[in-house]
């Protein structure tokens, strides 16, 4: 810093005191993002490793399953098609790495976001402060989180998944918030009048009857999550985000169109499962049914 | 000992609370106090309701009532006074012990019946056993006893969607009455039924209330049911209790001429409405069905004509004994095409006065329908004679236009 400030000729250097002052913050910091480091890591290889692992044969036969399951047959010929789509473009490695990524950030932003949004909905406070923090989430470019993350992380899928979960996670608040105040206030009163404590009010009663509106909010997480995955191979990440990028430098269409084609496929498949583990939610099979 | 006792209970919502209190004791009007800010939604409630007794507290919304029921189980906390459950001031005690109470003392019916909509009828009526504690086997043994009390024996395993309102409503008594408490708040329990469920209801309720000897406070912005069901009745108006008495005692010697405004005209044909004085129809025929079927119904009940609905009850019109079995000769399938829909029908809200020239030209009983033209129920010309006979006595037992 200069020993003397010229208000002729205004010099101030916010970049160097920010990044001594990341640099200091890094220093200290440095057990706790190893930790988050490794556990993030851990993670997606685990799970990456585990969805790459079998032949890409069996993996389909198991999506498939899985979409006949919660589904209909219909659904498991699409899922069939869609990811011997993935296979046959040379992209089945790169999508299990971008859906292991997905899977990942979607889980840790879920977990972070429903208990907050619930928290939201019980104490007007926490809404009022949740609300700017959220919105700045939301609407600051992503790309802006990358470069501390990428600072404190280095290279690697650690920063993208980083940011793919601050980017991602505010549906999911602002869904559960809004889905916990929406649950019918008698019913809510019902439980209070038979002498029912708050938690178990909130387990019996507001948490079954708001899973519908939870269940989109975790869709739209899954959604966003997936939205970043090209920005998250930027900075080092894997999968089909890194063909987009390749195909971008180097004006490939054929390459970018299957990345982006094998992306679409995955988008689909996450959002019809999602949307029908909604549809299997109690509130929602017990008001179907007819006398 | 009283069941339950309010001492001086306000209720302020808005800006500025505790000063509204202090000046709406000091004799201001909720005028007054509205202009500055705040909404009284009741003031200065006191009353005491006897053990066994019905007590209903009868008002026009905004009147105060359901703020006020829902300051006896302690759902809201009183701006000022007090509120004794069998003695115990629950306005000042901690929310464990309050929620005890509410286990113990005191259960609660709501207007829109507040079922799990995820649980099953049985697991309903079950509910406030389960947050007491009860074994699983325990519940479903009261739940069944309660069950069959409020006649829904057999529809244990339902759920909430495939039964209708009363049969909700029903769900929602037997859970009040599987809690076990000797107290039951009713929160426009019967408003969201149709006229002739909603007297069914009534009747139940008295039948149950004979049996249990249940302590209950009803609320209703319904006079006939006021006059029904009360044991005595506390009219509201503007939040503040106006006048405490017995049904005749209210009819008889109003307190004040709101009171006298608001039963004024109880025994006048001017006041009361059709769906006071209908009775179920004889037979209602699907109008898909085919004209066998509706001969068959009409000779079974011996009827020369029957009322044609739709699949959801809207009024399609009648038909006639002579054309049916011409229907039947020629082998029509549906009775579409003798269905006469020139039918005499009445809205529910009709006043009674405007029944007889239309009842007296047509040979039929009138037709009742609702807002949405469902059919409601009939009014066969003997069933109006005998209505104006009994308001000559001034029977109370009809119900008020709104």
């Amino acid at each position: 810093m200069s020993d003397s400030f010229d208000p002729l000729d205004p010099r101030l250097r916010v970049g160097t005191w920010v990044s001594d002052a990341f640099d200091w913050f890094t220093d200290t910091l440095q057990p706790v993002l190893d930790f988050v480091d490794t556990v993030l890591d851990g993670a997606y290889s685990g799970v990456a490793d585990a969805l790459s692992a079998p032949p890409f044969l069996v993996m389909v036969a198991l999506f498939a399953a899985l979409g006949w399951a919660v589904r209909s047959w219909k659904f498991a010929v699409f899922t069939v098609l869609g990811f011997y789509l993935i296979a046959a473009m040379d992209k089945w490695d790169a999508a299990m790495q971008t859906l292991a990524l997905v899977l990942v950030a979607a889980f840790i932003g879920t977990v972070i976001a429903v208990p907050l949004g619930i928290w939201a909905a019980r104490s007007p406070t926490v809404s009022n402060l949740l609300r700017p923090v959220l919105d700045f989430m939301q609407t600051m470019p992503a790309m802006v989180y990358l470069i501390p993350t990428l600072g404190a992380f280095g290279i690697g899928v650690v920063p993208g998944m980083i940011s793919t979960i601050v980017f991602a996670m505010p549906p999911g608040v602002r869904f559960t918030e809004l889905a916990i105040r929406q649950v019918d206030t008698e019913v809510v009163e019902a439980g209070q009048a038979f002498g029912s404590s708050p938690m178990r009010i909130l387990r019996q009663i507001q948490l079954p009857l708001a899973l519908p509106t939870i269940m989109a909010g975790i869709n739209q997480v899954i959604m966003l999550s997936l939205s970043m995955v090209v920005l998250a191979a930027m900075v080092g990440a894997a999968g089909l985000g890194l063909d987009v990028v390749a195909g971008l430098q180097s004006l490939n269409v054929a390459r970018g169109v299957e990345a982006g084609l094998a992306v679409v496929v995955l988008a689909i498949y996450l959002d019809r499962v999602v949307s029908a583990l909604a549809d299997r939610a109690p509130v929602v099979r017990a008001s179907r049914v007819r006398a | 000992m009283t069941a339950v006792r309010a001492e001086g209970l306000f209720k302020v919502f808005g800006r500025g609370a505790d000063d509204a209190v202090q000046r709406l004791r000091d004799g201001a009007s909720r005028a007054d106090v509205v202009a500055q800010g705040a909404t009284p939604a009741v003031i200065d409630a006191s009353f005491e309701v006897q053990p066994g007794e019905i007590f209903v507290v009868m008002g026009l919304s905004g009147s105060g009532k359901s703020t006020l029921i829902r300051m006896l189980n302690g759902l809201w906390e009183p701006t000022a006074g007090h509120v004794y459950v069998d003695g115990v001031d629950i306005s000042g005690i901690d929310a464990g012990e309050l929620r005890r109470v509410r286990q113990q003392k005191i259960s609660m019916v709501f207007q829109h019946f507040a079922l799990l909509p995820h649980r099953t009828v049985a697991e309903n009526a079950a509910y406030a056993l389960d947050i007491q504690g009860v074994p699983k086997d325990e519940r479903r043994a009261k739940a069944a006893e309660a069950l069959e009390l409020v006649g829904l024996r057999g529809w244990e395993d339902r759920y909430p969607a495939q039964l209708s309102g009363g049969m909700k409503q029903r769900v929602g008594l037997a859970r009040a009455l599987t809690a076990g408490s000797d107290i039951m708040l009713m929160d426009e329990a019967f408003s969201a039924l149709d006229p002739l469920i909603r007297r069914e209801m009534q009747d139940q309720l008295l039948e149950l209330q004979a049996s249990l000897g249940k302590t209950v406070v009803f609320i209703t912005h319904d006079l006939n049911e006021a006059m029904r069901l009360g044991d005595r009745i506390a009219v509201m108006r503007d939040g503040r209790i106006v006048q405490v008495g017995t049904a005749e005692e209210v009819l008889r010697d109003p307190a004040n001429d709101y009171v006298a405004q608001f039963v004024a005209d109880v025994d006048r044909t001017r006041v009361l409405t059709a769906s006071s004085v209908m009775v179920p129809a004889q037979l209602e025929v699907n109008a898909s069905a085919g004209p066998r079927v509706a001969l068959h119904g009409m000779r079974d009940k011996q009827l020369s004509a029957a009322f044609v609905v739709t699949r959801d009850r809207k009024l399609r019109g009648v038909v006639r004994d002579d054309d049916v079995v011409a229907a039947v000769n020629r082998g029509d399938t549906t009775l579409e095409q003798i269905v006469d829909s020139g039918v005499a029908s009445v809205h529910a809200d009709t006043v009674l006065a405007e029944l007889f020239a239309p009842s007296a030209e047509s040979v039929l009983p009138l037709a009742v329908v609702g807002d949405d033209d469902r059919l409601l129920g009939v009014i066969p010309r003997v069933t109006l004679l005998t209505a104006m006979a009994s308001l000559a006595e001034a029977q109370p037992d009809l119900e008020v236009a709104r």
